[in-house]
C-alpha cells in the first residue's frame, strides 16, 4: 500500500481516544517526562498521598489550640504564629515517620550500647500492621481482575479465622507442622465461602455484591454462635464471646525484639503477592482471569469458560482473605484469641488497598505497606504530640488518599495536569457491571 | 440555508486531522462526505457541531460568519446532527426524548374563584413544570406525516428497530428546525431495507428545502443519494466528483491508490464436504425459535455466502455453530459430530471463527495485540507448557503474524481497543486462519471497515478457500456476497428460503431475502404476474405476497437513481 493510506487514521478519527494524535514513538526519557506531565497513576497515586497529608496537616492545625491562640495574636507577633504551626506540623508527621519507618534516635542509641534491633523496629512495626491488609488487598485485586468485586473479604476472613483458630487451639501438632496446618486451614476456610460466592454466580447469575455482603453478615453472627458455645469454639469458663487461646506450636515464630513485630506472616504475604502477581501475568489460569474481566463476551467466544473462571477466582481470592486471617490469629505475639471483633475492618480495608494498589499485586504491597506505615506511625503520634494528635487523623489520611485516587480529574485539576490517557479506576470499576 | 466551512483546520499534537478544508452545502442539497475511516470526517463534523474548536478557519451560514462554540450554538445556527451512536433515552416514549432538552411546559389556567364578595381572580400559571406532552405528540406526528417517517410517538424507544431510533434522532434535529441536518455514518447500522428507507425520507427532507450533509465510507451509497461527494483524505479534500463518477474512480480518490473493488477469484474446486449441518434448530430469546431445522452443506475448498436481512436468525446459527448458544440437530465436522462440544473443543477441532461484533466478542480492547492474537490458543504449546505462559513464543508470533498480516500498529504491545476498525479485524483474521483449519465461519467480515481493508480481508478470505477449507460468509452486504460467494444461501426467518448461484440478478437475490423461494424470486423478477404464479401454483400465497411487496420498495428505489 501507498505510504499515503498508512493510518494516520485512527487517531484522527478518535481524538479524544488514547493516544489520540500524540506521535507514538518516544524515547524512554521522554516517556517518564510524559507521565510525570499527564499524571499517569503512579504520578495521580504519590499526589493524591501528597495532598491527603497537606489537608490532614490543616486539620493537626486547626486541632492544635496553642496554634490558634498564636495566630489569635498573629499581628503583633507574626513569626510567633508562623513557626508554632511548623512546629505543630513537624512533630505530629515527623512521630509518624519516626514511628513507621526509622527514628534517628535508635542510630545514636546503637552506637552507645543500644540495640541495632531498634533501629529497624518502626519499619517491622510497619510490616506487621501491613500485612493483613496486603493479603485482604490481594483478595479483593484477584477478583476486580476477573471481573468481579469481591465485598465479602471480611466474611471469608471470619471462615479462614474461625478454621484456623480451631486447628489452633484444639489439636495437637508439632511446631512446623502446626503453623503450616493452621494457614492451610485458614486459607480453605476463606477459599470455601470465596467458592460459594463464586459457584452461587456461575450457576444462578447471582450478583457477587449482594453475596458478599449477605455471607458477610451471615459470617459475622455464625462467628458470634460459634463463640457462645463451648461446643464449638467458645473457651471452657468463659461467660464472654472468646476462643480459647492457640497453642504456643502454632504461632509464627518473631523475626526479633519485642512483639508486636513483623512475623513469619508477613513472609506469607510477600509470597502471596508474588504467587498472584505470576499467576496473573505469567499463567493461563491468569490470563483468562484477565480475558474474563476485560470482555467476558470475547473471553466466551474464544472458548474459554467465564463460570469456571468465576468460581475459581473467588476460590482464590477468599482463600486470600483467609490468609489474612491466619496472619492475624497466629501472629502478634502473643496472638488475641479470637473473638468478635477479630475481623476488625481487615476486609473493607483490602478494598480500599486494592483500589490504592489499582489491582496490581506490587501495587497492592506498596498500598499496603503505606497504610500499615500509617496505622504504625499513628500510634506514636499521638504519644508524641501535645496536645495529642488522635490517632484518628491517620483514617482521614487513609480516606483522602483513596479518595483523590478514585478522582485522577480532581488531582488533575488541582495540580494543572495535562487531560491523561485514560484508564485509572475506570477498569476496576467494570467489577459492577459483572 | 447556505452552509460554508472556509478552510478549518484541527490539529492533534503533531498530527493534522483537517488541512485547510472547504466546503459549501447549498440549500436543498444533499452532500456526501466520502473518506476512510480516520480520514477526518468526524473531526471536521465535530467542528461544524461545536464540538470542538477548529484551530483555522471560518464557519458561514448564508454567507455570513459565525461562531460554534458548542452544540447549542450549532442548534441556534440551524445545524442539526445524527451521530452514529444515538443519543436516546431508551426508556422514554419517542415524544419523551423529543422533547428532551426543550421541555415544552403546558401553562395551567386556574378559574376564577368566588367565595361570596371575596374573589381570586382567574389566572394563568407556567411554573408547574407539567411536560406538554400532548404539543410534543402532535408535533412528531405532523413531522412524521410530513416526512413518511412512520413513528408513534407513544411507542417506547427501547422498543424501537435501530433504524426506527435514527428517524427519531431525526425528528429530535428537525424539531429544532435544522435547516442543515448532519448524518453522521447512518447507514452504518441499518438494514439494507432500512437504509433504502433512510434514504427516501433524505430525499423527502431535500424536496423540503433542507440540506443533508452525508458522510460515509461506502461508494454504493453515496452514488445513489448525494448531489455532490467531497472526498476527504488524510484529512484533505482531495476532489469533489458528481454522484455519476465511477466506482473505482471515487475508490481511488479516497484510498489514494487504484483498489481492486472486488477480489479476483478462480473457479472454485469443492472437494469433499467438510461442514454438514443437519436439523440444526435453535431455540429463540422469547420463546419460539430463531432457527428451525436447518440443514446445508459445505465442501471444501468453496466459499457458501449465507445472505439476508440482519436479524433473521444468522448471529444465533453462528453462535449456535460455535456452541455459544444451546441448539438441536447435528454438525458434522469432517463427518464427525461435534455438535455436544464445547466451544473452546470446537475451535480445537477445527472451525475459524470470525465473530460478528469485532470489539464485542472478537477482541479484548484493553490487551495488546500479542495477547489478542493467542487468545483462543492461550493454553496450547508454544505458547504455555502446563498453565504456565511463555511471553517470549507469545511475542515472536505476534511479531510474525503483524508483519504477515500487515497490522498496522507500533509494537505488539500497543492495546488492540486503539486500532483502526480495519487493523482490529486484521488481527482477528491472523488468530483464527493462523490455525489448521477445516472450515472458517465468518460473519460480517468487512462490517465497517475502509476499502482498502475490505480488500485485504476478501483476499485472505479467498486465499482459505483455496486452500481447502470450507468456508462459510455470513453477511447481509450484499456486495460482499457477491464479491465472495460461490454458492449463496439465502436466510429468512431462520430458515434457508433456497440457493443461487453467484450470478444471480440482485432483484431476484432481494426478492429471496424477503422470504420468497428461489423458483417464485426468479418468476417475479422475470415480470411475471401473481397471479400467473398462483396459477403455475410455484410458491405458497404468502410468500408471493411477501415478495410482491417487498420487491416494490427496492426496486423502486433503485429505479429512480
Amino acid at each position: 500500500m501507498s505510504d499515503q493510506l498508512t493510518p494516520a487514521a485512527p487517531e484522527a478519527a478518535k481524538p479524544d481516544a488514547d493516544t489520540g494524535g500524540k506521535p507514538r514513538l518516544r524515547l524512554t526519557g521522554q516517556m517518564i517526562i510524559q507521565e510525570i506531565v499527564e499524571g499517569g497513576p503512579v504520578v495521580i497515586t504519590i499526589l493524591a498521598v501528597f495532598l491527603a497529608l497537606v489537608i490532614s496537616a490543616l486539620l493537626i492545625v486547626f486541632s492544635d489550640p496553642n496554634v490558634i491562640h498564636a495566630w489569635g495574636d498573629f499581628f503583633s507577633a507574626p513569626g510567633n504564629a508562623i513557626s508554632m504551626t511548623w512546629h505543630s506540623i513537624a512533630t505530629a508527621y515527623s512521630a509518624l515517620f519516626e514511628g513507621s519507618i526509622f527514628s534517628p534516635a535508635t542510630i545514636g542509641a546503637a552506637f552507645h550500647g543500644g540495640s541495632i534491633a531498634a533501629i529497624f523496629y518502626p519499619l517491622s512495626l510497619t510490616a506487621f500492621e501491613a500485612t493483613p491488609l496486603i493479603l485482604t488487598g490481594l483478595s479483593v485485586a484477584i477478583a476486580f481482575r476477573a471481573g468481579l468485586f469481591n465485598i465479602g473479604a471480611s466474611g471469608q476472613f471470619v471462615g479462614g479465622a474461625c478454621v484456623a483458630a480451631w486447628i489452633g487451639f484444639a489439636v495437637h501438632l508439632p511446631v512446623v507442622i502446626h503453623i503450616v496446618a493452621c494457614v492451610l486451614g485458614a486459607l480453605v476456610g476463606g477459599a470455601i465461602l470465596g467458592w460459594i460466592v463464586g459457584e452461587l454466580k456461575a450457576r444462578t447469575g447471582a450478583h457477587e455484591v449482594i453475596i458478599t455482603i449477605m455471607l458477610n453478615y451471615v459470617m459475622y453472627n455464625l462467628l458470634n454462635f460459634l463463640l457462645s458455645s463451648t461446643n464449638f469454639l467458645q473457651q471452657p469458663g468463659q461467660s464472654n464471646q472468646i476462643a480459647p487461646p492457640i497453642q504456643q506450636n502454632a504461632t509464627f515464630p518473631h523475626v526479633g525484639g519485642p512483639p508486636p513485630q513483623a512475623n513469619v506472616g508477613f513472609l506469607v504475604a510477600l509470597a502471596a503477592v508474588a504467587g498472584v502477581a505470576w499467576l496473573l501475568s505469567r499463567s493461563t489460569i491468569g490470563f483468562q482471569f484477565r480475558t474474563v474481566g476485560a470482555n467476558p463476551r470475547a473471553a466466551r467466544s474464544a472458548g474459554m469458560s467465564v463460570e469456571r473462571s468465576w468460581a475459581l477466582v473467588m476460590l482464590i481470592s477468599g482463600g486470600l482473605a483467609g490468609l489474612a486471617a491466619s496472619t492475624i490469629i497466629q501472629g502478634g505475639g502473643p496472638p488475641p484469641p479470637l473473638n468478635p471483633n477479630t475481623y476488625g475492618t481487615y476486609g473493607f480495608d483490602g478494598i480500599t488497598v486494592a483500589l490504592l494498589g489499582r489491582a496490581r499485586p506490587v501495587g497492592v504491597l506498596l498500598a499496603g505497606l503505606l497504610f500499615g506505615a500509617l496505622q504504625a506511625g499513628g500510634t506514636v503520634m499521638q504519644a508524641a504530640t501535645t496536645p495529642q494528635v488522635p490517632v484518628d487523623i491517620v483514617e482521614v489520611i487513609q480516606g483522602l488518599i483513596v479518595l483523590f485516587v478514585a478522582a485522577p480529574p480532581l488531582i488533575r485539576a488541582i495540580f494543572r495536569l495535562r487531560a491523561a490517557r485514560g484508564a485509572g479506576l475506570e477498569a476496576v470499576a467494570k467489577g459492577w457491571n459483572g | 440555508m447556505k452552509l460554508e466551512l472556509r478552510g478549518i483546520t484541527k490539529r492533534f499534537g503533531g498530527l493534522v486531522a483537517n488541512d485547510s478544508i472547504d466546503l459549501v452545502v447549498q440549500p436543498g442539497e444533499i452532500k456526501a462526505l466520502l473518506g476512510e475511516n480516520g480520514a477526518g470526517k468526524s473531526t471536521l463534523m465535530n467542528v461544524l457541531y461545536g464540538l470542538m474548536q477548529p484551530d483555522e478557519g471560518e464557519i458561514l451560514v448564508d454567507d455570513s460568519p459565525i461562531r460554534i462554540r458548542s452544540p447549542k450554538d450549532a442548534i441556534n445556527a440551524g445545524i442539526g446532527m445524527v451521530h452514529q451512536h444515538f443519543m436516546l433515552v431508551p426508556v422514554f416514549t419517542v415524544a419523551e426524548n423529543v422533547t428532551l432538552g426543550t421541555e415544552e411546559v403546558r401553562s395551567f389556567r386556574i378559574p376564577a374563584l368566588r367565595f361570596g364578595s371575596w374573589s381570586i381572580p382567574a389566572r394563568s400559571v407556567s411554573t408547574f413544570g407539567l411536560l406538554d406532552r400532548r404539543r410534543a405528540r402532535k408535533d412528531v406526528l405532523e413531522l412524521s406525516e410530513r416526512y413518511g417517517l412512520a413513528i408513534d410517538p407513544d411507542a417506547y424507544v427501547e422498543d424501537l428497530p435501530v433504524g426506527v431510533q435514527q428517524r427519531v434522532e431525526i425528528i429530535k434535529a428537525l424539531l429544532r428546525n435544522a435547516s442543515v441536518l448532519v448524518l453522521d455514518e447512518p447507514t452504518a447500522v441499518l438494514t439494507p431495507h432500512e437504509a433504502e428507507d433512510l434514504f427516501r425520507i433524505m430525499r423527502e427532507l431535500r424536496a423540503g428545502g433542507r440540506s443533508i450533509i452525508f458522510i460515509s465510507h461506502k461508494l454504493k451509497e453515496v452514488q445513489a443519494i448525494a448531489d455532490t461527494i467531497t472526498i476527504i483524505r488524510r484529512g484533505k479534500v482531495v476532489g469533489e466528483r458528481p454522484p455519476s463518477t465511477s466506482d473505482s474512480e471515487l475508490a481511488a480518490l479516497m484510498v489514494g491508490r487504484s483498489v481492486q473493488l472486488r477480489v479476483s477469484k478462480d473457479q472454485a474446486k469443492p472437494g469433499e464436504v467438510r461442514l454438514a449441518v443437519g436439523d440444526l434448530s435453535v431455540p429463540a430469546d422469547h420463546g419460539g425459535t430463531a432457527i428451525e431445522q436447518m440443514s446445508f452443506e459445505v465442501r471444501g475448498g468453496e466459499i457458501l455466502g449465507i445472505a439476508g436481512v440482519q436479524g433473521n436468525g444468522q448471529t444465533e446459527l453462528c453462535e449456535a455453530l460455535m456452541g455459544l448458544l444451546p441448539s438441536t440437530g447435528s454438525v458434522l465436522l469432517d463427518g464427525k459430530d461435534i455438535s455436544h462440544l464445547s466451544t473452546k473443543e470446537r475451535l480445537r477441532a477445527g472451525i475459524g471463527y470470525i465473530p460478528e461484533d469485532r470489539q464485542e466478542d472478537g477482541l479484548v480492547g484493553d490487551f495488546s495485540v500479542a495477547e489478542n492474537l493467542i487468545l483462543d490458543v492461550f493454553d496450547r504449546p508454544p505458547f504455555a507448557s502446563g498453565i504456565s505462559m511463555d511471553l517470549n513464543a507469545i511475542r515472536q508470533s505476534a511479531t510474525t503474524q503483524v508483519a504477515d498480516y500487515d497490522v498496522r500498529t507500533t509494537s505488539v504491545q500497543t492495546h488492540a481497543g486503539t486500532l483502526s476498525g480495519g487493523n482490529q479485524q486484521k488481527v482477528i483474521l491472523a488468530r483464527e486462519i493462523s490455525r489448521n483449519n477445516t472450515v472458517l465461519l465468518a460473519s460480517q467480515p468487512t462490517r465497517g471497515l475502509d476499502v482498502g481493508s475490505i480488500e485485504f480481508v476478501h483476499k485472505q478470505i479467498v486465499a482459505q478457500r483455496d486452500s481447502g477449507v470450507a468456508v462459510v460468509i455470513v453477511s447481509s452486504e450484499l456486495d460482499e456476497i457477491y464479491a465472495l460467494s460461490d454458492r449463496i444461501a439465502v436466510m429468512y426467518e431462520g430458515k434457508i428460503v433456497g440457493y443461487a448461484a453467484p450470478d444471480v440478478p440482485e432483484a431476484e437475490l432481494g426478492l429471496m431475502m424477503a422470504g420468497a423461494s428461489a423458483t417464485a424470486a426468479h418468476t417475479v423478477a422475470e415480470g411475471q404476474s401473481p397471479a400467473d404464479l398462483a396459477a403455475a401454483g410455484l410458491t405458497t400465497a404468502a410468500a408471493v405476497a411477501d415478495a410482491i411487496s417487498e420487491a416494490s420498495t427496492p426496486g423502486e428505489e433503485s429505479g429512480n437513481e
